[in-house]
């Protein structure tokens, strides 16, 4: 087993591709995700951008082992996702809009709970965990069960929990829904820090300011295809318009809803 | 219609138009739960509770028609028997009337829409207490139903007054229900009130019935309810026939004139209790507003060592973290282990008879460790709060569920020990029975729980039967299958295979009617 606090970065074999999607498609009821190409690089904050049901969503689920495709391939830092997912979820971690926490658990069990999954060593996930929490300034309430936490600090503690087993990569979906401007920065600063040490964040979101100012390189999903990615600058180009990336993004939409 | 029209009306909402708001409320609750949330099978969901309760009719006859043509004047005997049926029935419909209740109070829902708008809280929760007296009153009459038509049937129409009573009892039920949340709510404050009425609810509904086998046990040694109610030295402490005590059962057995005063009585606690308790209640919605975003104690534990365990024993112990954390959970599951009480008193006073005696024992053990098996499996497996979490972590999903059932067996096997351990004491081959009985329902119950999962919140445990009925009444019969083939191969008898091959042929037809997985 790999150690989970050997970051990948760190050694000498770094992967070319923190992830790689290839032909991966789901259908629900209509096509979720119509065979979708995607290269995420090693150590790059990347926003995934899209309409309502573009298919960001299914598409991390997919990555994250959630939700089996109907078709393609994934590999996570090399390694293939759909035949040995034990060995790319040992490397990833997923935050979804919903904080994914435990009521009745205090920030600190829950982080043992989490650092039990990822079968982190006791001594690391203990130090890990009292940073992260004084980090996220959770410190006062570290032996408080959760069912009294507001939205922000739900959210928190679960990113402590998605950072305690100190992943290559991880997934965001939609993170500061709700969040008010001062968790909203702590979010946001811990996701830059992770990339200043090398590792990989994906993250959807709606708030386009925010892949704005955080992405290097930002993909725009609509009907389930990737209509265009790149840096702000190459998607200036490309759409033909300059402004914001909101200008640049209903500018994407638009003429992939019109082709 | 534009706002200069509507400023035109200024009366409030009438009472009526409240009640029509609430009554189809609960209709559509009602149907909610009768199609799992998919109204277009509700034709087809109550034709086959139509059909079910025709069929009911049936048993019931069999078991209360003798009774039919007992007389507007019986004896002290059957009045009294008839007084323990109504508080029996009473103390089950307080039971659900103080959930009810509970819910009006804490559950946020619509209440901050109508005490935002210009209409009284002392209306709105008048309305609201009459309406919980009228739901309890018709589930009354529904749950008796066979019961009443079979009596009808065997005695006459006399029997309608059965339906009256039942229905008071209902109005009463609602009415007491509300007193006594409310006496909780001002005795121990908004936030203890909430747990302590929930576990009360799910308490009483089960204490008055066991209450009455401990008595039997304890005075003649025997678990039946009948033999303390017709037993001499009671009939000699009855009063006379002609006591007010009896109102309630001389009303239930057709008696016109005490038949007015209950319903008379259950209508007046009613109006008083709208009277004197709704202006309270608007009060206390809002001083439990206050708390309602937690669902209970925002408290500091205490600091611990930080100890990192194994996937799958950090599974195990989550599990049971999250259950004794939980008091009305917790107060859900005690309801089944209350049953255990009884069996116990009876090992306890037959400590050295004939082991013939624990067979009963044994049956009742293994129905209880299956039931609370299947109702531990839906929190762990449907009711994971963070299934992603789970599900994103590098775990198999094989070791995952390993480690959740290894945790809702350690949690039956430490709840049942005490019980196992009696028995193995006094009869060695009933304890192994009852070992590989409650193992062998406990892990069907656990399997039916798997097969038929689906996700859903922890606080919705009491509806979790609604996600499936294929699943909760093969639940109930697999786990007396099992508890009949361990009685019967306690008592010595091969017919015990036969029971294991209906526990067995039942799981098979579950496994095939269960839906696939259709997603990682």
């Amino acid at each position: 087993m790999n150690d989970p606090t050997d970051f990948p970065g760190d050694r000498g074999g770094r992967a070319p591709s923190a992830l790689e999607v290839r032909g991966l498609a789901k259908t629900f009821e209509r096509p979720a995700v119509d065979h979708l190409d995607l290269t995420v690089r090693s150590g790059e904050f990347y926003a995934l951008l899209g309409p309502n049901g573009a298919g960001k969503t299914t598409t991390l689920r997919m990555v994250a082992g959630l939700t089996r495709p109907d078709a393609g391939t994934i590999r996570v830092n090399g390694v293939d996702a759909l035949a040995d997912p034990i060995a790319a979820k040992r490397q990833m971690a997923w935050v979804s809009d919903e904080p994914m926490i435990y009521d009745k658990l205090t920030p600190l069990e829950y982080l043992e709970f989490v650092a039990g999954l990822w079968s982190v060593e006791q001594a690391l996930a203990a130090r890990t965990s009292a940073e992260l929490l004084e980090w996220l300034g959770l410190t006062p309430h570290a032996n408080e069960r959760c069912e009294g936490f507001s939205r922000g600090m739900r959210q928190k503690v679960a990113l402590a929990g998605a950072l305690v087993h100190d992943p290559a990569l991880i997934i965001l979906d939609e993170p500061l829904t709700g969040l008010d401007a001062g968790a909203a920065r702590q979010v946001k600063d811990v996701l830059h820090a992770r990339v200043e040490a090398g590792g990989t964040v994906i993250m959807t979101t709606h708030i386009l300011e925010v892949a704005e100012r955080m992405a290097e390189r930002i993909g725009v999903l609509a009907n389930g295809r990737l209509i265009a990615e790149g840096t702000l600058a190459e998607l200036r180009l490309r759409s033909g318009r300059g402004g914001s990336l909101e200008d640049v993004f209903l500018t994407l939409v638009g003429e992939s809803a019109a082709a | 219609m534009s706002i200069a029209a509507d400023r035109r009306d200024p009366s409030p909402i009438s009472p009526w138009r409240l009640f029509a708001h609430e009554m189809r409320l609960s209709w559509r609750d009602f149907q909610g739960m009768m199609t799992a949330g998919r109204r277009r099978r509700f034709p087809v969901a109550m034709a086959i509770l139509a059909a079910v309760v025709a069929v009911l009719h049936l048993p019931a006859l069999a078991m209360v028609g003798r009774y039919a043509q007992v007389g507007v004047a019986p004896d002290p005997s059957t009045l009294f028997s008839a007084t323990l049926i109504v508080a029996l029935y009473l103390s089950l419909l307080l039971s659900q009337a103080m959930e009810t209740v509970t819910r009006t109070l804490y559950s946020r829902g619509d209440l901050d829409l109508v005490l935002s708008s210009p209409v009284t809280p002392t209306r709105l929760f008048a309305v609201r207490i009459v309406t919980n007296a009228v739901l309890m009153a018709l589930m009354a009459v529904a749950l008796i139903a066979p019961f009443v038509d079979a009596l009808i049937f065997a005695g006459g129409p006399r029997w309608l007054a059965a339906y009256a009573a039942a229905g008071s009892a209902g109005l009463i039920a609602g009415a007491a229900a509300v007193a006594v949340t409310v006496g909780l709510f001002r005795l121990l404050g908004p936030r203890r009130t909430r747990i302590v009425a929930q576990v009360a609810a799910a308490v009483i509904g089960a204490a008055f019935a066991i209450g009455l086998q401990v008595s039997a046990i304890m005075v003649y040694g025997g678990v039946s309810r009948a033999v303390f109610a017709a037993s001499p030295a009671m009939l000699l402490h009855l009063p006379g026939a002609t006591s007010l005590l009896w109102l309630p059962a001389r009303a239930l057995l057709g008696d016109l004139p005490s038949l007015a005063v209950v319903v008379g009585a259950a209508i007046g606690l009613l109006a008083l209790t709208a009277a004197v308790f709704a202006p309270r209640l608007g009060e206390h919605s809002l001083a439990a507003s206050a708390i309602a975003p937690s669902t209970g104690h925002h408290r500091r534990r205490r600091a611990h060592d930080f100890r990192v365990a194994s996937a799958s024993a950090a599974l195990r112990h989550k599990e049971w973290q999250l259950l004794r954390r939980d008091p009305w959970l917790v107060s859900q599951t005690l309801t089944q282990m209350l049953y255990l009480i009884p069996p116990a008193l009876l090992l306890i006073r037959n400590f050295g008879s004939s082991s013939g005696t624990f067979v009963v024992v044994v049956m009742v053990l293994v129905s209880v460790g299956g039931q609370l098996a299947g109702a531990l499996a839906w929190l762990a497996v449907s009711g994971e709060d963070a299934p992603d979490l789970v599900r994103a972590a590098p775990v198999s999903p094989g070791a995952v569920t390993r480690a959740k059932v290894e945790a809702v067996m350690g949690a039956v096997a430490l709840l049942l020990a005490p019980l196992m351990i009696a028995v193995a004491f006094l009869a060695p081959l009933h304890a192994l029975a009852a070992v590989i009985g409650t193992g062998c329902s406990a892990a069907s119950t656990i399997l039916i729980q798997l097969w038929f999962r689906a996700q859903a919140k922890r606080s919705l445990f009491r509806r979790r039967h609604t996600s499936s009925r294929i699943a909760t009444f093969a639940e109930a019969l697999v786990s007396f299958s099992w508890a009949a083939a361990a009685g019967l191969a306690a008592a010595g008898t091969w017919f015990a295979l036969a029971s294991v091959a209906v526990a067995l042929l039942i799981l098979a037809g579950v496994k095939s009617l269960a839906p696939r997985t259709v997603d990682a």
